[in-house]
């Protein structure tokens, strides 16, 4: 079973809660898409050439200054459920764990270092991302860019004069940039702006996304806001303009959730506090409750409804209630019915034990 | 549990509605929900993707004077209609001006104006052998049945091996 306490920060330093705004925004993800000269892309490379496209970037890995104490994890060499908990950390993507219709590709590898990892032979050859916990755009983007320029001068990267940095799918060519925020907005979605605001997004050239990405669902009121182009405009601009739209949606957020209290303030207060006695008691739950009572409970602690609770506490629920994070935990694989008892008692265990 | 509105669909949704200081709960389900308006994950997570693939399928005929196929990794634009995804960097430049099109459509541009790129020059960097690259190629051209160049590469091989 993979040991996540080898890795430098245990994959978990971006649920700390110590950004900006860190009760609505969870997290902010920076990624780079990048692939190597004198390859075919991933989805047509042979099982050789990924292998060989491992081996050249693990020696650039091993002299890279800009990460200290990088971890390489083989990801064709996990069991299924350890790819599982690699993706519910947030550490690998769906296509790179495997996860979708694809098996898991030969040659797929992530390396992981605090806050960073670069995943290899994802649907690009590289995709170096930064994770960082709440609203925290300008530093994880110097992280990552400084990653960049590094691994740039290591292993020659496809960049055409016209096109820039080139990749598979022509959505994320030019910069290979993707920022997104991962944001909680019970307000807009109890009054009912929510939609009104998702389409203004799509307006303005961003998109939005569930919790784990392309084609993920919305559960629990968290949603992944994005850009959507990527060529045309600089990084800077890219990135300034998606802050922006951000800090615009959580004053939209704000003023819903004070709308909320003023209108229905005890219908709220009550609905609010039954999410948090469900959690406290249930003896089942399975994964979509638990995420809508600790929606419920999270929106309750930005109301400072229920004091007594960190944003950190409600962040780790989120992550360590998943399915195999319980197996995890538990040391076996298991069943859907299985981890809704388990799920139920960590939730309880951890409330009985930090909350107030 | 069955939908509030129509009564026959399963509720799946429960939808709380504030109107002034009162409050309704309303167990929908997935039509009713979408016909009211409220945002289900079925509306609510539409794969960008698809958009994309649509838009290929439906304004990408291959510009003229465009190789019909690329002379490294093989693929053709009729494998980017289908997958979405091209096989390497050089298709950018073989199918350049179908490409160009598409990105316009796509990002409203077609030039990167971020950070520029200067690779390192090839002495700076770990040697690749030739002869795997080439290996790589014929398994592509024989794979994808185009024999001539299959032969090519083969006397290619010859000749460095």
């Amino acid at each position: 079973m993979l040991d996540l306490s080898l890795l430098p920060d245990g994959g978990a330093s971006w649920l700390d809660a110590s950004g900006e705004h860190a009760d609505i925004v969870i997290s902010t993800r920076i990624r780079l898409a990048r692939n190597l000269e004198g390859y075919a892309f991933t989805p047509r490379a042979r099982d050789g050439e990924r292998l060989r496209i491992l081996t050249q970037v693990r020696e650039a890995f091993a002299s890279l200054r800009s990460i200290e104490d990088g971890v390489l994890v083989r990801v064709d060499e996990l069991a299924p459920e350890d790819r599982l908990l690699l993706h519910e950390r947030h550490l690998v993507s769906k296509e790179l764990a495997g996860l979708n219709d694809q098996p898991v590709r030969t040659g797929a590898a992530v390396y992981l270092s605090r806050g960073v990892g670069i995943m290899v032979n994802e649907e690009d050859h590289l995709r170096l991302q930064a994770l960082h916990s709440g609203f925290h755009i300008p530093d994880a983007f110097g992280v990552i860019e400084r990653l960049d320029a590094e691994l740039g001068n290591k292993v020659p990267y496809a960049f055409h004069n016209e096109f820039g940095y080139l990749t598979a799918c022509p959505t994320n060519v030019g910069t290979g940039l993707r920022a997104s925020v991962l944001i909680h907005l019970p307000g807009l979605v109890l009054t009912k702006e929510i939609g009104k605001v998702l389409a203004g997004l799509q307006q303005v050239g961003l998109t939005y996304r569930g919790m784990y990405g392309e084609g993920s669902e919305v559960v629990g009121n968290f949603f992944q806001i994005s850009n959507q182009t990527t060529l045309g405009r600089s990084e800077g601009e890219l990135l300034d303009y998606l802050v922006r739209v951000v800090r615009h949606v959580i004053e939209r957020e704000e003023e819903a959730r004070r709308v909320l209290l003023r209108d229905a303030g005890y219908i709220i207060e009550d609905k609010l506090w039954r999410a948090f006695g469900t959690l406290r008691y249930a003896r089942s739950l399975s994964f979509e409750e638990a995420m809508n009572y600790l929606s419920g409970v999270r929106l309750a602690v930005g109301l400072k409804l229920i004091s007594g609770l960190s944003v950190y506490t409600l962040n780790k629920l989120l992550i360590f209630s998943q399915l195999a994070h319980l197996g995890h935990t538990e040391g076996r694989a298991l069943t859907e019915s299985e981890a809704n008892v388990a799920r139920a008692r960590y939730v309880r265990e951890t409330l009985a034990t930090e909350s107030e | 549990m069955v939908c509030d509105l129509c009564k026959e669909g399963e509720a799946v949704i429960q939808l709380t509605e504030i109107e002034g200081s009162g409050v309704r709960q309303l167990h929908l389900c997935e039509k009713c929900a979408a016909e009211r308006g409220v945002e289900t994950t079925l509306t609510a997570a539409k794969p960008q993707i698809n958009n994309f693939l649509q838009t290929i399928h439906e304004q990408m005929p291959a510009a003229k004077g465009e190789p019909a196929q690329c002379s490294f990794c093989q693929g053709t634009l009729a494998d980017f209609r289908a997958t979405g995804r091209l096989g390497c960097a050089h298709c950018y430049e073989t199918f350049e001006s179908s490409l160009r099109d598409l990105l316009r459509r796509v990002h409203g541009n077609s030039r990167h104006i971020g950070r520029r790129y200067v690779a390192p020059l090839p002495t700076e960097l770990p040697h690749v052998s030739n002869a795997t690259e080439l290996r790589d190629r014929l398994k592509r051209a024989i794979e994808s049945e185009q024999f001539e160049l299959a032969a090519d590469i083969r006397d290619k091989l010859r000749g460095i091996e």
